[in-house]
């Protein structure tokens, strides 16, 4: 099976600081991978550059079979990439309902469904309830998104990314600030994403790193440190000692 | 539907306001009749402007140079060229929508106060163009369109421009084209990108959205309003001058705006018809009238933030387009 997405040699310095570098990545189609690694490790920067939010220093970016290095940021998402953002981001004067339209009717341009404009208000309205309804908002759907709680902005940027239906998503670090119970519900939602699409998840939370990854990517000072399944990570001296903290027995 | 429900009263309550304006002829006495049909032309220029500035959020303290492109479009292709009243119209609407290309593609790059400045800056050239050029523009003094070119013959009919019953109904069509069509685009898929940009530009990027290409056809779809606006004045009222090229009509079309409330459709009516009278009343008294603008300006700061409708929007009437 090729990879869906494929880094080569992928650096990005910000004057002297070598925030990415050299970093050689493949995530194959329809899996779950977690980014982890301690704060400063690069782990958003190196997102960012998968989705062109900045351009890297050197090395190349593929996705599925393409050479995006060079696309803008916007032409990335029409192919399929999608982002939320680890400070949320959504549009706080706009309603729930409108912010998710913005991703449904992005979808719908681009695969010209439903042609006549009665079809495609419906299509419309359809997609953004449906994507509503999956992440548990739909009673919300005409509140500002400013005037959610913060977890349901959160889950609101899971919305907006979902209804893109993309083939790869990003999640920036979701779970940040949410209470224990949204993060189970979280945790089944991702699960629920993961069974039609690939899914990146950058995380500080171990435990839903571990409930959810089938890999995970250990990044430590711009560079992949370990890779491989949740418990040879978890069994790995250096990532031990570089994230996790000292062993248990010791 | 409840959706489809909420349509149909926007659309109905824009269609009243049509009707209104268009049964106020029969009733306005001929100064006031003549003052509307100005007041409907130059709302134009601010819906044209509020597209930019309330919907996009991108502040432009230059459109004064679309208003005039039409103007002069319009003007020197009438005066010099012979261009009968129809072509002369879409030769301003051409140089409007030119014009606003190139302004286009040069100010987005910037964005914020820079964007305010470079097109100022446009503005200000356009302005001492108008003056530079004084042999055809005849500068400062400006130049008059003759009665007698503007008559309109189309379609067997002959229309006199000039006449106060055919000058209104003309102010009203394109009044109602332009309000019809920025809530046509205000309420599209496009527009609603417009709205998200203004809100959070770098969010629409991941949405996978081209700001700078939205962004680009809203400044030329604003740019063709407001030179409608120009053309038709210097059809309809006959006199192109280079006043209207100069500050003072860019930052009008702000004021309308911000009075009658960004961001809404009917705004910029309520906005011009409001400073209009504000200014054509207190200076019948008075010549420091811009003392009584400054105190209606200092008012509606404090008791309507948002501008008149903005204001009723958010208190009271939420589905307010």
């Amino acid at each position: 099976m090729t990879p869906l997405l494929t880094t080569t040699n992928l650096g990005r310095s910000f004057g002297g600081l070598h925030a990415v570098r050299g970093v050689n990545f493949e995530v194959m189609p329809g899996e779950i991978r977690a980014i982890i690694g301690p704060n400063g490790a690069g782990k958003t920067t190196f997102v960012n550059l998968i989705c062109g939010r900045i351009e890297p220093s050197s090395g190349t970016v593929v996705f599925d079979g393409e050479d995006i290095t060079s696309m803008p940021a916007h032409e990335r998402v029409r192919r399929g990439i999608a982002y939320t953002f680890q400070i949320t981001s959504v549009f706080a004067n706009l309603t729930a309902y409108e912010n998710v339209a913005l991703s449904v009717q992005r979808r719908m341009i681009d695969r010209k469904e439903d042609r006549t404009p009665r079809r495609r208000a419906a299509g419309l309205h359809r997609g953004v309830l449906e994507a509503l309804q999956r992440t548990g908002l739909s009673d919300r759907h005409s509140t500002p998104a400013g005037s959610l709680s913060y977890g349901h902005q959160r889950l609101l940027e899971v919305a907006m990314g979902l209804a893109l239906k993309p083939r790869l998503l990003i999640l920036d670090e979701p779970t940040q600030g949410l209470s224990d119970g949204e993060i189970e519900n979280f945790i089944s939602l991702v699960r629920e994403i993961g069974e039609e699409t690939t899914v990146l998840l950058i995380e500080h939370n171990m435990p839903v790193v571990m409930a959810l990854a089938e890999r995970i990517t250990v990044l430590n000072a711009g560079r992949i440190l370990a890779e491989g399944t949740p418990d040879e990570v978890r069994n790995n001296i250096e990532v031990q000692n570089a994230y996790l903290g000292t062993p248990v027995d010791a | 539907m409840n959706r489809e429900r909420a349509t149909l009263r926007v659309y109905g309550l824009h269609a009243a306001v049509l009707a209104v304006l268009f049964l106020l002829q029969f009733i306005l006495p001929a100064y006031h009749h003549g003052v509307l049909a100005r007041v409907m032309v130059l709302a134009v220029f601010a819906m044209g402007y509020n597209l930019l500035f309330g919907y996009t959020g991108l502040l432009s303290l230059g459109h004064a140079m679309f208003f005039s492109a039409g103007l002069y479009g319009a003007g020197l292709a009438i005066d010099h060229w012979g261009l009968g009243v129809g072509p002369g119209f879409v030769a301003g609407l051409a140089s409007g929508a030119l014009l606003a290309l190139v302004i286009g593609l040069l100010a987005l790059r910037t964005t914020g106060v820079a964007f305010m400045i470079v097109t100022m800056m446009f503005a200000q050239v356009l302005y001492l163009a108008t003056l530079y050029f004084a042999t055809w523009t005849r500068g400062d003094e400006g130049f008059v369109l003759p009665q007698a070119v503007r008559q309109l013959n189309a379609g067997g009919f002959h229309f006199d421009l000039t006449d106060p019953t055919t000058r209104y109904m003309a102010a009203f069509l394109l009044f109602s084209i332009v309000l019809v069509g920025t809530l046509l685009i205000v309420r599209s898929a496009h527009g609603r990108v417009l709205i998200a940009i203004r809100e959070n530009e770098e969010r629409v990027r991941m949405l996978g959205y081209d700001a700078f290409a939205n962004k680009l056809a809203a400044v030329v779809v604003s740019g063709v309003i407001c030179a409608s606006a120009g053309a038709a004045y210097a059809i309809l009222f006959g006199y192109v001058g280079s006043t209207f090229a100069s500050v003072q009509y860019s930052i009008l079309p702000l004021l309308w705006v911000l009075l009658g409330g960004a961001a809404t459709a009917l705004g910029p009516m309520i906005g011009t018809l409001f400073m209009y009278y504000v200014v054509d009343i207190t200076s019948a008294y008075t010549s420091a009238y811009l003392l009584f603008v400054g105190l209606a300006l200092v008012l509606l700061v404090l008791f309507f933030p948002k501008g008149l409708l903005g204001t009723v929007r958010d208190r009271w009437v939420q589905w307010l387009p």
